[in-house]
């Protein structure tokens, strides 16, 4: 017999929100720090994703795993990411975990099963499908794989591989599509014909879920549901959550293409502030709670990005300039 | 002024305008311009022709063969050279060896935006040419100036192969010229970019700049380095790198990809077999380190040639 799904409570929702807020506290300074030219390279934020993003990773258990992608911050904090961590990978400290090897969103620590994306859209979803398998063969059970892309993502190869081969083995992995409308310009009529991209699911053979990704509490609901599913052995579930990015792809973008009448209909919500009328509304927090909770997380962010400024940067001489593990197959050939 | 990245978009625009066999297809080129804007207006300017693909490489070169195949002379934009490897099969197994295969010649240019740029990081950084140039089957340019940057993607699209087209992002903005030439050196010549006499840096890419800062520097000291731009990397102008080091006898090959297996690998392989008693040192390399490329600026400078770096080999190969 399935267990059935726990109903998402009122401490559930006003925890979820309370990421929500540090994440979008964090990003309204990544952003100024990327205006203040103190970051190099480029910042991409999750601005009216946060509330898709939370539900992920605040319902995934510890040993679970996770693959966030380009605007999960929200995601990230919940499965145990941190202010301080994100602050030193956008501003390449040498103490981050990355190191300066990598920055901004590619960051992750693969062994706590928080994976570390690439770059290459879709590519997240047969490698978790790859940790899950292992975890089977190691003779493990009841846990759950998670990955985030965009609905450009669902274009590659990567994605429709993954999510089949996964589908072929019964895999407990979800996939979670924010489908905000635009893969970088492209909107959604020049990167898939079908009526639906949840109409997929039934293509793979997988059970598919929709999301209104501006309401938490539906996101909440829907997410704790797919996991479920997939934790109970219902095999691989696509999730498709309908919203906008509020921001612009990067924040080099000014997003002008994104069209006037989409920003104004229901999916232009700010799901953050949607949250915040909700609790209102339902007396859960009062405008007090609000603003010291958001005074709660700039105090955490500024106090992270003061201290990280003040930390040592990656020094050349330091490194060992080696991708090899092994200490004995290393060489480094026509380097002076 | 026209930049480099000006100069790859107005060889594009002439191409649509001088042959109606040209189309161009790749992630957000059509109404955005491209990433880069490479693109800009283009779609406007030629309706129809400047089409806007989903996120998939593989299909886009995919399609861009097929059109090929019948008779369109397609161009498609990589977002970033580094995402063309999702795109690798069609490029490698079918674009290049169709003409092999069926005598069907394979008109495509894939265009590469390439190479470093401070905060890129390991996915928005790689210098891909050695690879491509691994497969037979498939012209791979490296264009270093604004003006061969326009004249060769000019001539790309009139060649009847596929080319691998690696336009340098580090060079789009600062690298500025008065005008675009008529007339140019043919794909498959190297040129001297700077004559000297007493050795030869071979060198393509952003890498030319790198060394041709190094050539100044040596210069303060009395020497004069001959600065090889190869262009092209495959086909690769063997007899005008001989040429040069039969004059120097000292060979420095710069090159801003890894080094197993890259152009430098290759020039002094042929140097070694093709122009042995020519040489009167052992021939140096310098390459990225064999790493994927760091996303922190200070790391980044280091995983790369410099001109400081490059000055430094020569001088120890001059022995000064
Ligand atoms: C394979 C691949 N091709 C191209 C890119 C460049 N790129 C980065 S993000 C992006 C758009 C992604 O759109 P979507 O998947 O809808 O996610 P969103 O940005 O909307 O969250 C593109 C084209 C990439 N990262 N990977
Ligand atoms: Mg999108």
């Amino acid at each position: 017999m399935a267990k059935p799904v726990a109903p998402v409570s009122t401490s559930d929702y006003i925890k979820a929100y309370r990421v929500m807020l540090v994440s979008r506290v964090l990003e309204d300074k990544l952003a100024a720090l990327y205006r203040a030219g103190m970051i190099k390279g480029g910042v991409f934020l999750g601005k009216g994703q946060e509330a898709l993003s939370v539900s992920v990773g605040i319902q995934l258990r510890r040993g679970d795993l996770f693959a966030p992608l380009i605007r999960d911050q929200a995601g990230r904090l919940a499965f145990g990411d941190t202010v301080l961590d994100t602050l030193r990978t956008y501003l390449g400290s040498a103490l981050g975990s990355m190191r300066g090897r990598d920055g901004n969103i590619h960051r992750g620590r693969p062994r706590d099963g928080y994976y570390a994306m690439i770059s290459h859209l879709g590519a997240m979803v047969p490698a978790v499908a790859g940790g899950l398998l292992a975890r089977r063969l190691r003779g493990e059970s009841g846990i759950v794989g998670a990955t985030c892309l965009g609905d450009g993502g669902t274009s590659t190869g990567a994605f429709h591989e993954g999510l089949n081969a996964a589908a072929v083995d019964k895999l407990p992995l979800l996939v979670v599509v924010a489908n905000n409308r635009y893969a970088y310009s492209t909107p959604n009529s020049r990167q898939y014909a079908c009526a639906d991209l949840l109409d997929k699911a039934a293509g793979y053979g997988v059970t598919g879920h929709r999301a209104d990704g501006t309401d938490l509490a539906d996101c909440l609901r829907t997410l704790r549901t797919a996991i479920h599913q997939a934790r109970e052995g219902g095999g691989p579930q696509l999730v498709v959550a309908d919203l906008l990015r509020l921001v612009g792809h990067g924040e080099h973008d000014d997003a002008s293409y994104v069209e006037e009448s989409l920003k104004k209909s229901r999916l232009g919500a700010d799901c953050l502030q949607l949250a915040e009328s909700h609790l209102l509304d339902q007396k859960w927090a009062s405008a007090d709670d609000l603003r010291s909770w958001r005074n709660e997380a700039e105090r955490e962010v500024n106090a992270a990005a003061d201290r990280v400024r003040r930390e040592p940067i990656p020094d050349p001489a330091e490194e060992d300039w080696t991708a090899l593990s092994t200490a004995t197959m290393r060489e480094n050939p026509g380097t002076p | 002024m026209i930049t480099y990245l000006e100069a790859i978009r107005l060889a594009q625009q002439k191409a649509l305008a001088t042959d109606p066999r040209v189309f161009l297809y790749g992630q957000d080129i059509g109404t955005f311009g491209g990433a880069f804007k490479a693109t800009k207006n283009l779609s406007t300017e030629f309706p129809g022709r400047v089409l806007d693909s989903p996120l998939s490489e593989d299909a886009i070169v995919g399609i861009a063969i097929g059109a090929a195949i019948e008779g369109a002379r397609p161009i498609v934009e990589m977002q970033f050279a580094d995402f063309s490897t999702c795109g690798l099969n069609q490029i490698v197994n079918h674009a290049a060896t169709l003409f092999y295969r069926t005598g069907t010649p394979c008109p495509i240019v894939v265009r590469l935006p390439s190479g470093g740029t401070s905060g890129g990081g390991p996915f928005h950084s790689q210098s891909l040419e050695a690879v491509y140039s691994h497969w037979p089957g498939l012209v791979v340019l490296t264009p270093a100036t604004v003006e061969d940057a326009y004249s060769m993607l000019l001539e790309s699209v009139a060649l009847d192969d596929p080319v691998v087209f690696c336009e340098h992002k580090f060079l789009y903005y600062h690298l500025k010229a008065e005008r675009l030439p008529d007339e140019a050196l043919p794909i498959g010549k190297a040129r001297i970019a700077r004559p000297g006499r007493d050795a030869s840096v071979v060198t393509h890419g952003a890498m030319l700049h790198e060394s041709l800062a190094a050539a100044e520097l040596l210069a303060q000291d009395g020497f004069e380095l001959e600065v090889v731009d190869l262009r092209s990397v495959k086909p690769l102008d063997t007899d005008t790198v001989l040429a040069s080091v039969a004059r120097t006898g000292r060979l420095l090959c710069v090159s801003e990809e890894w080094p197993w297996g890259g152009v430098a690998a290759e020039v002094i392989a042929r140097v070694s077999t093709e122009g042995f008693g020519l040489l009167d040192a052992a021939p140096v390399r310098i390459n990225a380190k064999d790493t994927p490329v760091p996303y922190h600026p200070e790391l980044w400078a280091v995983h790369r040639p410099t001109a400081s770096t490059i000055a430094a080999a020569a001088r120890q190969l001059l022995h000064i």
